[in-house]
């Protein structure tokens, strides 16, 4: 059974890493025109999607993140020509061990939002927020000496 | 530890409305490192400022945390304050409370815990800021104009005239673009080429202006002021400095008459010659050999032109060149084309002859044009009575594989401009408008509208034309509904034009790539910031004109393009430019020179240096990376890279984001 329904008050911890030049930019738009998203998301702002590393995903699963999702610019328009490139191969593999762990898929996510898409940020937000509220709260990788 | 001040900011009810600023003060004042935090109402004005310049003086403050809007909004004006009063610039960190927190939640303690949390994440971070110092980095004087329509034009002159040098490339034999294909201009009716062909003059012989035509941007590398750009000159086949531009080889052609080559400068409208220049004006006035079609080419038979020419500039064997250019900034002005038709199938444009596009109109009314400016049908060349033209086709459609969901903006414009013109040339034509709206913002334009209804009395109809079909007897049977009084109408028409949507340039997504300036869903080019940096992209020294930027008319387009030219020649007035200082670094005792980091590095600024180190007492050499500051932008592709965690970035260090995250999942 999804935790969510034992716990209606589950509320999920999302990390957003959000490059610079496109999608830090696209929900700075999603703001400005006013297209909500739960207050779950937070967003951590980088240079660029390749500058993620995939310690700071462990890092946020181990200290009790629900979700993590990594946005950058569309393949091709990456303000520096290839780091989401990078980022896209990197995400795939990382995803696939996570998967192997026991961290489900739907707990990340990889998504291209130019700086123009504030609409396409705030529903990749609702929908991945949706995602985590029904898988629930993560119990893997979790570091059990943060838990009280 | 760091001597912390927080700053939170109401922004007037902006931020205060859904977010308890007090609250927010009151609970990260005891965050570690935190000496200091308030609130004000607006923290970016000269009274805000003014406040966080005393709060450092007086806390003697090592670390700023502004919680505010988005640090792409004021990033700088704070980093700025803090400079002012002494403190490293690099020391400043923005919360982005509201942005991503009081503009898009509703419940107050929800948008107040989420403050908090984003206001811990910086003040985190900030404890881990070093004071980073920028660069210095020369600007070469010389611009770059992609694009030789007005806008390119209008661009290149006013950076010219202001002293420095600039080249404008064209993919096309001629500079002109799209404004060169028209017959009048609206709403004063002016000739295009009367205004237009004095300013291609103009470009060609400004000393300060050099120009590429039939040439495309191949390779883009460098970064402001100081790009490095590899210019392809397409093989012309003719010697331009020996060309005196007779026109004789077009003229004696064999395959001007019967070669079936249509003319990309007529829509396809009449045919052109292998060897031929687009139009009568065209500068510079050489013509180009169309290698696909010419018969030498094909065949190695024939040779008419190089025996006829009689300066002897006709050159089979001239090749493609690359030259490879510096300039310290570029301007992209690709300008646009109307979109492809064939998902219409409903007007029958490929169909009909009698169906054509409203540039094709433009060509048909214009005295250089292939009827010599009088309007007939494609099909029996008889002229047309009855006139329908349709507005809207793919602009503002709601079906994205078909149109687009944008105004084109000058169609309306247009059309009562050509529906005037016909009326005063023709008066007795019967004129049908089919549109969903007249939208016709713009100085003397609404008045312009109104001529054409009440002096001209064409004849507007607001609804939407389902089908146009062609008729045996050589008419277009026009069905439409009438919105207004929700009849079907059915109308017999002579000659149907379509008002087709307008779009970028497709060579301009390579471009944007090329540049790495950002893009939107519809191709046109990213502004820096839609309101108040309209004419620049995000990525630093690159400048837009034109409709590559969004539709526009010519008087929007030529201010466009002026006000991208003044930002061109701030820029080159400048000596040097500051460089970003959020640069990689390398640990030379944890490298072990895998060379991992170089062959991700997109800028090539990753170099590999013997050096002597100091390892638990040991001298040794080891090959290390090392980072080339200058070259380096700070994406962080190799920190990531990096297999033994010696490379990072500073402003951005793996410290600080880890910390940011604790601070996140606390």
């Amino acid at each position: 059974m999804p935790m969510n329904e034992e716990n209606k008050e589950f509320r999920p911890l999302i990390v957003a890493f959000c490059c610079n030049w496109c999608s830090y930019a696209g929900a700075d738009l999603a703001g400005s025109s006013r297209l909500s998203y739960p207050a779950d998301v937070k967003i951590i702002r980088v240079p660029c999607s390749g500058r993620v590393n995939p310690m700071f995903i462990l890092r946020a699963f181990e200290r009790g993140a629900d979700g993590v999702i990594i946005c950058g610019c569309h393949p091709g328009d990456c303000h520096y020509s290839t780091g989401n490139y990078y980022a896209r191969r990197r995400m795939a593999l990382l995803f696939s061990m996570l998967e192997y762990i026991g961290v489900e898929n739907g707990r990340t996510r990889v998504e291209w939002c130019s700086a123009a898409e504030g609409a396409k940020f705030s529903k990749t937000m609702n929908e991945f927020c949706e995602k985590i509220q029904s898988l629930g709260e993560n119990v893997r990788l979790g570091d059990l000496r943060c838990k009280n | 530890m760091q001597k912390i001040g927080v700053f939170v900011c109401h922004c007037g009810t902006n931020i205060a409305a859904t977010v308890d600023v007090k609250k927010v003060v009151e609970l990260v004042r005891y965050e570690p490192g935190v000496v200091f935090a308030d609130d004000y109402m607006y923290m970016c004005s000269e009274a805000g400022q003014e406040k966080i310049i005393e709060a450092i003086k007086e806390y003697k403050l090592t670390g700023l945390v502004i919680c505010s809007c988005s640090p792409r909004m004021h990033e700088k004006t704070f980093r700025a304050c803090a400079e002012k009063a002494g403190l490293n610039p690099y020391m400043v960190e923005v919360a982005n409370i509201r942005e991503q927190c009081s503009w898009i939640h509703k419940d107050k303690e929800e948008a107040t815990k989420k403050a908090v949390i984003l206001a811990r994440a910086a003040i985190a971070k900030v404890n881990l800021n070093t004071p980073l110092k920028e660069g210095e980095s020369p600007v070469t004087k010389r611009a770059l104009v992609i694009g030789g329509g007005i806008a390119g034009i209008q661009t290149a002159l006013d950076i010219a005239d202001a002293g420095y040098e600039v080249d404008i490339v064209e993919k096309e034999p001629s500079i002109g673009g799209r404004m060169s294909q028209f017959d009048k201009t609206f709403p004063t009716l002016d000739c295009a080429s009367c205004i237009l062909t004095p300013k291609m003059v103009e470009v060609n012989q400004h000393p300060n202006i050099t120009l590429y035509t039939y040439s495309e941007v191949e390779k883009v590398s460098g970064y402001v002021g100081n790009f490095d750009v590899d210019i392809r000159k397409k093989a012309r086949s003719v010697d331009a400095d020996k060309c005196t531009g007779c026109g004789e080889c077009s003229a004696k052609c064999p395959l001007g008459k019967i070669g079936n080559i249509p003319s990309e400068f007529d829509r396809g409208l009449r045919n052109r010659p292998a060897i031929y220049m687009p139009f009568a004006q065209a500068v510079p006035a050489v013509p180009v050999i169309d290698r696909a079609n010419c018969t030498y080419f094909k065949t190695g038979k024939c040779g008419v032109c190089a025996k006829i020419c009689p300066s002897k500039a006709v050159d089979y064997e001239q090749q493609d060149e690359i030259v490879t250019v510096k300039y310290g900034a570029i301007v992209v002005a690709t300008g646009f084309d109307i979109i492809n038709l064939d998902k219409f199938g409903e007007y029958a444009y490929n169909e009909s002859p009698d169906v054509i596009t409203s540039i094709e109109l433009e060509r048909l009314m214009n005295a250089a044009g292939p009827t010599g400016g009088h309007l007939e049908r494609m099909s029996d060349h008889k002229q047309p009575k009855d006139i329908v033209f349709i507005q809207c086709v793919g602009s503002r459609c709601d079906s994205e594989e078909k149109g687009k969901p944008y105004c084109s903006k000058v169609c309306c414009m247009y059309t009562a401009k050509h529906a005037m013109l016909i009326k005063d040339h023709w008066p007795d034509t019967n004129i049908t408008v089919f549109y969903i709206d007249v939208r016709t913002p713009g100085k003397n334009f609404d008045e312009f509208y109104r001529r054409a209804v009440e002096q001209y009395h064409v004849n507007y109809i607001k609804g939407q034309v389902g089908k146009v079909k062609p008729q045996p007897d050589g008419s277009l049977l026009v069905q439409a509904a009438d919105l207004l009084d929700g009849k079907q109408i059915n109308m017999k028409a002579d000659m149907v034009v379509l008002a087709a949507a307008i779009e970028p340039n497709p060579g301009v997504r390579k471009i944007a790539t090329m540049l790495t300036a950002s893009i939107d869903n519809n191709n046109f080019l990213t502004e820096a910031h839609a309101k108040l940096r309209p004419v620049e992209s995000p990525t630093a020294g690159i400048f837009l004109s034109g409709m590559a930027q969004g539709p526009k008319d010519i008087p929007e387009t030529v201010s466009q393009a002026g006000a991208a030219a003044v930002k061109v020649i701030g820029l080159l007035a400048k000596d040097h430019l500051k460089t970003n200082p959020c640069t990689a670094q390398c640990d030379t005792l944890l490298c072990n020179g895998c060379s991992t980091c170089a062959n991700v590095c997109p800028y090539g600024a990753i170099t590999y240096d013997d050096v002597q180190v100091m390892d638990h007492g040991l001298r040794e050499t080891r090959r290390v990376a090392q980072v080339n500051l200058a070259l380096c932008q700070g994406c962080g592709a190799c920190t990531s890279a990096c297999p033994s965690g010696a490379m990072d970035l500073q402003g951005f260090s793996n410290r600080q984001i880890t910390t940011e995250v604790d601070a996140i999942c606390r």
